[in-house]
């Protein structure tokens, strides 16, 4: 028998405390438009969901002051940010590298649950619904932002893969091995 | 000859890490009752499965579609599509446990490869023949409560190929006859797809202690310090009067790297790693270490030490009923 915990990275205390006094408002309609982006690159997605795509879900990143709340809206999804619990029939909650690791597919959400580093409450059928479907569509948060940025993108990726580097959270989608 | 890798693939996602990552063979499954790992946002509509079997041949992969539950009293056609639906999708073989499927699938595509399922339960060489003998089963999928030895006897008396579990979720019921799931939720992995399902699960954590529940009956109570299972019910941990235990098995997964040297003398033909339900972040990682170890015994290497006990359910592994100490 033997353990092998995994190392999640915590998002440090001194830079969440401040957080706390962030303005919610821009940060939520920053994220939907972000979100409507990733629906309208990844439909495959939302149809993932299934009978879940109008299940609301709190995201909720522990070492951070606040929770996501993420409403797919049948593909046109809505995210509000809020310092209360939020409201939402099914909770994922974790670090926010557990999280992102898991976007990315750099980690496992069973070995996640194994290890209690991810906790999942309220309709269990719905999240595992989300998990299964953020698995399939193989995404690249970062490379979502850098498109945004125009021009500027090659550099902005390469912010991305120097913090990654430096603070060990995945923020790139892992680059698979070539065919064996 | 090399064993061949039998890696499962949840996702068109996960199906594209396994042949990334040196799978042999991929098994999946459609999005429907018809296989037995029926959970929500998983599985292949009939356009991603025709996708995934292209990408995986055009890399050498073969692939094999699981239709392994157990089609319902006058609902067969939904079974029967799906047999149909493997055939024009490319399927090299399709992974059926159901005597009347075997018979249609034999009688009506004569030409696609038949494997019986773990879910057949077939644990001795009689049977075995029998269904290679009526259904021309080519290949059986061996329950996970054999030691290598029965394994051998097996393979002394049969010229099907046998495929073991080697890796993932260790089941040690009589596959395809257990009940427990049914009785604590009226779903079952042998009619519905599903063993446990999520729609009946719910996780309670009150200051780090997670209370599980299936179907309203608590499964298990975990510590924060302690991992977290499956909530199976097999896998429960429940008390009976003064004592508290795991009354059929404790949260492990199986874990047989070290024994494929003793499975390839054993007359084994693949080795099949659990998992359809796991993130192809699984897939990557498992089939890398398992392609390793057999491409080691055929340079004749010693085995890699594997890094997966953290992939591993209760994050613990056993050898299972491989190497049985208690019979």
């Amino acid at each position: 028998m033997t353990q092998s915990p995994l190392q999640i990275p915590r998002f440090p205390a001194v830079l969440a405390y401040p957080l706390r006094a962030m303005p919610l408002v821009p940060l939520s309609l920053s994220l939907t438009a972000y979100s409507r982006k990733i629906a309208k690159s990844h439909p495959g997605l939302f149809r993932r969901l299934g009978e879940y795509g109008h299940t609301k879900f709190v995201l909720d990143p522990t070492d951070l002051p606040f929770v996501i709340c993420l409403h797919p809206n049948g593909g046109v999804p809505r995210v509000i940010v809020t310092r209360g619990p939020g409201e939402g029939t099914a909770r994922i909650a974790g670090p926010l590298a557990a999280l992102l690791g898991l976007v990315h597919g750099a980690f496992d959400g069973d070995a996640l649950f194994f290890s209690r580093d991810l906790v999942v409450e309220g309709d269990t059928a719905a999240a595992l619904a989300l998990r299964n479907a953020v698995d399939d569509a193989e995404l690249d948060l970062s490379r979502e932002v850098s498109d945004l940025t125009g021009p500027m993108a090659p550099p902005v990726q390469r912010m991305f893969v120097f913090l990654e580097r430096h603070t060990g959270v995945s923020l790139t989608r892992p680059e698979e091995a070539g065919a064996w | 000859m090399v064993m061949e890798i039998v890696c499962p693939a949840g996702t068109p996602a996960a199906l594209r890490a396994a042949v990334k990552a040196g799978a042999h063979t991929i098994y999946c499954g459609f999005a429907d009752e018809t296989n037995a790992r029926n959970f929500p946002g998983l599985n292949f509509d009939r356009a991603e499965m025709r996708e995934g079997v292209a990408f995986a041949h055009s890399h050498g992969t073969k692939v094999l579609i699981a239709i392994n539950t157990f089609p319902r009293a006058g609902d067969e056609a939904i079974w029967h599509r799906a047999v149909s639906d493997a055939e024009s999708c490319g399927a090299d073989a399709v992974i059926l446990a159901d005597i009347g499927l075997l018979d249609y699938a034999a009688r009506n595509h004569p030409g696609l490869r038949r494997h019986l399922s773990v879910q057949a339960a077939a644990a001795n060489a009689d049977v075995i023949n029998f269904y290679a003998d009526a259904f021309g089963v080519k290949r059986v999928v061996l329950p996970r409560v054999l030691s290598v030895p029965e394994i051998a006897a097996i393979n002394a008396e049969t010229e099907v190929e046998t495929e073991v579990f080697v890796f993932g979720g260790l089941c040690v019921m009589a596959e395809g006859r257990c009940s427990l799931s049914s009785y604590a939720t009226g779903l079952s992995p042998n009619m519905n797809g599903v063993c446990s399902p999520a729609s009946h699960v719910e996780y309670h954590d009150d200051d780090g202690v997670l209370d599980a529940r299936l179907g309203g009956y608590t499964i298990h109570r975990v510590e924060a310090k302690d991992s977290a299972p499956y909530p199976t019910l097999c896998k429960g941990c429940f008390s009976t009067g003064d004592k508290t235990g795991h009354l059929f098995e404790d949260a492990v997964s199986l874990n047989a790297e070290q024994l494929i040297p003793q499975l390839q003398k054993a007359g084994v033909i693949a080795l099949k790693i659990e998992g359809r339900q796991r993130s192809r972040s699984y897939v990557a990682q498992v089939v890398r270490n398992f392609r390793a170890a057999v491409d080691a015994l055929e340079a004749g290497k010693p085995m890699p030490e594997g890094m997966l006990a953290r992939l591993s359910e209760g994050q613990a592994m056993t050898t299972g009923a491989y190497k049985k100490t208690w019979r």
